[in-house]
């Protein structure tokens, strides 16, 4: 008998843990727990984190819309109709020549139209309007709350204009209505995605952790929802909210119908991922212990997949929001005195409103897309980052 | 071959059935029903109506049943006479109205998905074989803009822009001087004038999508031992890739017109509202505001069997390319 031995066999070095990051030492990663390697690995993704900062920007300004705001979103100046933005400057030249410090804008110019006598603005920037930070504005509610009127930027002369983005067709500031749109359309993409973030948990838990005829019943379901081109069915169901809902009740029901339909790729997800689990050792030792089914399902299995959630829910998170933007756009989503994105841009439906009034489209617009963006790439990193264990 | 095909179009009845369902919710969602609003008009132009009257109207047009009943009336009326109710605000059947502009959707969704492999199908392979090179990052990086910019967004913008530096608006598929003009090849080139614009707009996302997963799918694919044996043996690098790699990433390119037409069909709605094209979505959102619902509810149920349809082809053409479907 004859025994083989390798000639080049490699003594023992320890355990086959490879470093994720080049140096941090091998035993930081030994001991860090679940999360810890999830934030290692997403760090490194630059993008991903970057995308992450930005949107806890939107989110800021969203919470924060009333301070940040030079202006009510519904106070209109009949007079600076489409007015174009103003530029925002930092030094003024003194009659004697030299530069002062001094936030400021330009002022307006108004050209009248000889023909149709229609008045037009041209930024003049021989008339300079003082600007401020933390000045008194107009009064309003923090968070429907208690009054105030302090703004973190506005003209320091009450009744001067300052339209950083221009104003639209009523001579509203598109900039405040801006900072309150994004509040309305972050939050109807959060909201949205925790409902179907319940949804789409318990189904896909559900379907994953029975199988047999739930599972089907479930499955076809989704089959039949997916197949679904959504804007014509979004079309449909947001078509039948009567006209005399109150806002808030619209604003609901958009965001119950967005996430409606929203919730089958997480049910996907989550069942794929039981599906995998259900054969796991340690549910098996948990259904010995004599756990409950709900308990197996919540308490151990659930947490095991919470990273995977988390990066499915951020991908879904833009879809609610284009969704909303898409339906208030044609008219039959929010409807004023809301504002959002989507009501934002149905302003600029028509190639007219474009053409002579370009920020109307560029501003609300370039919102949407960098939103929408950047929870792609914050999706996709959480996604790469939400198994730190394999390679 | 015969036996999946049976089973594939078994399991679209289900399917089917839900899909009917949404669209008759959809149709009763609305409160009231067409006699409201026919006894509303009436009451405007002075006409006074008797309650009874109008019950015995409800009676007659159906609207007392059970809503079962009324289900069955509804869908029996479109699958054994083709009847998909009737247009209150047009005032003629839904089945004369809907045609045409389903037509024109299906004709405008074909040509997008056309697009989306034509362009997706030489710049996959290129970004999956010349990976992190700046023509890969430059795609990449369109392909994430296509992605992130919603459709309407995008038509609004190529309106701008098409207004802007070429001084025309770019509304509709004709100019005016063609729109009743008999068909000719004027005609036909006016129209393929039009059509570009809806169909990058369309397009863009899914093709954006699209090579993502053909660069995924071909990268995977060109590390396996196979083709390092190919190029071992001689083979030409187009060949390489071509013969085998892609062929098999291609599956996964299939299958996709499952998930990517109804985006497209969602897509083609939306843009042609905003380039005002003549296909459903105009006369869908009209119908909706007006609450003229069996027009509505027709619509999205044959964008619904359209999409069902287009899901059912791909994955016949699955089958027919990968015998590892059809035989399991």
């Amino acid at each position: 008998m004859t025994v083989h031995t390798f000639i080049d066999e490699a003594p023992e070095t320890g355990p086959a843990t490879t470093p994720l990051k080049a140096g941090r030492a091998t035993s930081d990663i030994g001991e860090a727990n679940q999360w810890t390697l999830v934030w290692y690995k997403f760090s490194r993704n630059k993008l991903a984190l970057v995308s992450g900062v930005a949107i806890l920007f939107f989110c800021l300004v969203g919470l924060f819309a009333e301070f940040l705001a030079p202006a009510i979103p519904d106070a209109s100046r009949p007079q600076f109709t489409n007015a174009p933005p103003q530029q925002l400057g930092f030094f003024v030249t003194e009659p004697d020549g030299s530069q002062r410090f001094q936030l400021h804008v330009t002022g307006y110019a108004m050209e009248v139209d000889p023909a149709s006598l229609r008045r037009t603005y041209v930024p003049d920037p021989e008339q300079v309007v003082p600007v401020g930070l933390f000045v008194t504005g107009a009064p309003y509610k923090m968070w429907g709350l208690f009054n105030a009127d302090l703004h973190l930027l506005g003209p320091t002369e009450a009744g001067d204009t300052m339209y950083l983005l221009g104003t639209d067709r009523l001579g509203r500031d598109l900039m405040s209505r801006l900072i309150y749109g994004t509040r309305i359309s972050m939050s109807i993409g959060i909201v949205g995605v925790c409902i179907s973030l319940v949804l789409g948990v318990v189904l896909g838990a559900v379907s994953g952790f029975y199988g047999g005829v739930i599972d089907t019943l479930t499955q076809r379901v989704i089959e039949v929802i997916s197949s679904m081109p959504t804007i014509p069915l979004w079309l449909g169901l947001a078509a039948a909210i009567p006209l005399t809902w109150s806002p808030l009740m619209v604003y609901f029901i958009i965001t119950l119908i967005v996430s409606l339909f929203g919730w089958t790729g997480l049910a996907r997800e989550v069942r794929g991922r039981f599906f995998a689990l259900r054969g796991e050792d340690f549910v098996t030792a948990a259904t010995l212990d004599g756990s409950s089914e709900r308990r197996v399902i919540f308490r151990h299995i659930l947490p095991s997949l919470t990273s995977h959630i988390l990066a499915v829910v951020t991908l879904a998170l833009p879809t609610m929001i284009v969704a909303e933007t898409a339906l208030s756009f044609l008219g039959i989503g929010l409807k004023a005195p809301i504002v959002s994105w989507g009501v934002l841009l149905q302003e600029a439906q028509n190639v007219r409103t474009i053409a002579n009034a370009p920020w109307q489209l560029v501003w609300p617009a370039g919102a949407v897309v960098v939103t929408v963006l950047a929870y792609n790439f914050l999706g996709d990193g959480l996604r790469d980052a939400a198994d730190p264990y394999e390679s | 071959m015969l036996r999946y095909v049976i089973k594939r179009i078994f399991y679209m009845i289900p399917t089917l059935f839900g899909l009917s369902l949404i669209a008759f919710m959809i149709i009763q969602l609305p409160p009231g029903d067409y006699i409201t609003s026919l006894i509303a008009s009436m009451q405007d132009s002075g006409i006074n109506v008797d309650p009874r009257q109008v019950d015995r109207m409800r009676e007659i047009y159906g609207f007392n049943d059970p809503i079962w009943l009324q289900y069955l009336k509804w869908i029996s009326g479109i699958l054994f006479r083709g009847d998909f109710g009737y247009s209150f605000e047009w005032n003629r059947p839904v089945a004369d109205l809907i045609w045409e502009r389903m037509g024109s959707t299906l004709a405008i969704s074909v040509a997008s998905l056309l697009f989306v492999w034509a362009v997706a199908l030489p710049i996959g392979i290129y970004s999956a074989v010349r990976r992190h090179s700046v023509g890969d990052y430059v795609f990449t990086f369109i392909g994430f803009i296509g992605l992130a910019v919603p459709n309407f967004i995008l038509a609004l913008s190529l309106m701008y822009f098409s207004y802007r530096f070429f001084g025309q608006s770019v509304g509709g598929l004709f100019s005016p001087e063609y729109i009743e003009a008999p068909w000719s090849w004027g005609k036909f080139i006016d129209l393929l004038n039009h059509l570009w614009i809806p169909i990058i707009v369309i397009g863009t996302s899914g093709t954006a999508a699209m090579i993502r997963i053909l660069r995924a799918n071909l990268s995977d694919e060109l590390h396996k031992p196979y083709v390092i044996t190919a190029r071992a043996k001689g083979l030409p690098g187009y060949k390489v890739v071509l013969k085998y790699p892609l062929r098999i990433a291609l599956n996964p390119f299939v299958s996709a017109i499952g998930w990517v037409l109804p985006d497209l069909v969602s897509g083609v709605t939306i843009t042609a509202i905003v380039l005002n094209l003549p296909t459903a979505g105009p006369l869908l959102l009209r119908a909706l505001i007006s609450q003229d619902m069996y027009l509505a509810g027709s619509f999205i149920l044959l964008m619904g069997v359209l999409t069902l349809i287009g899901m059912l082809v791909s994955d016949l053409l699955l089958a027919l390319l990968d015998p590892r479907i059809r035989f399991t």
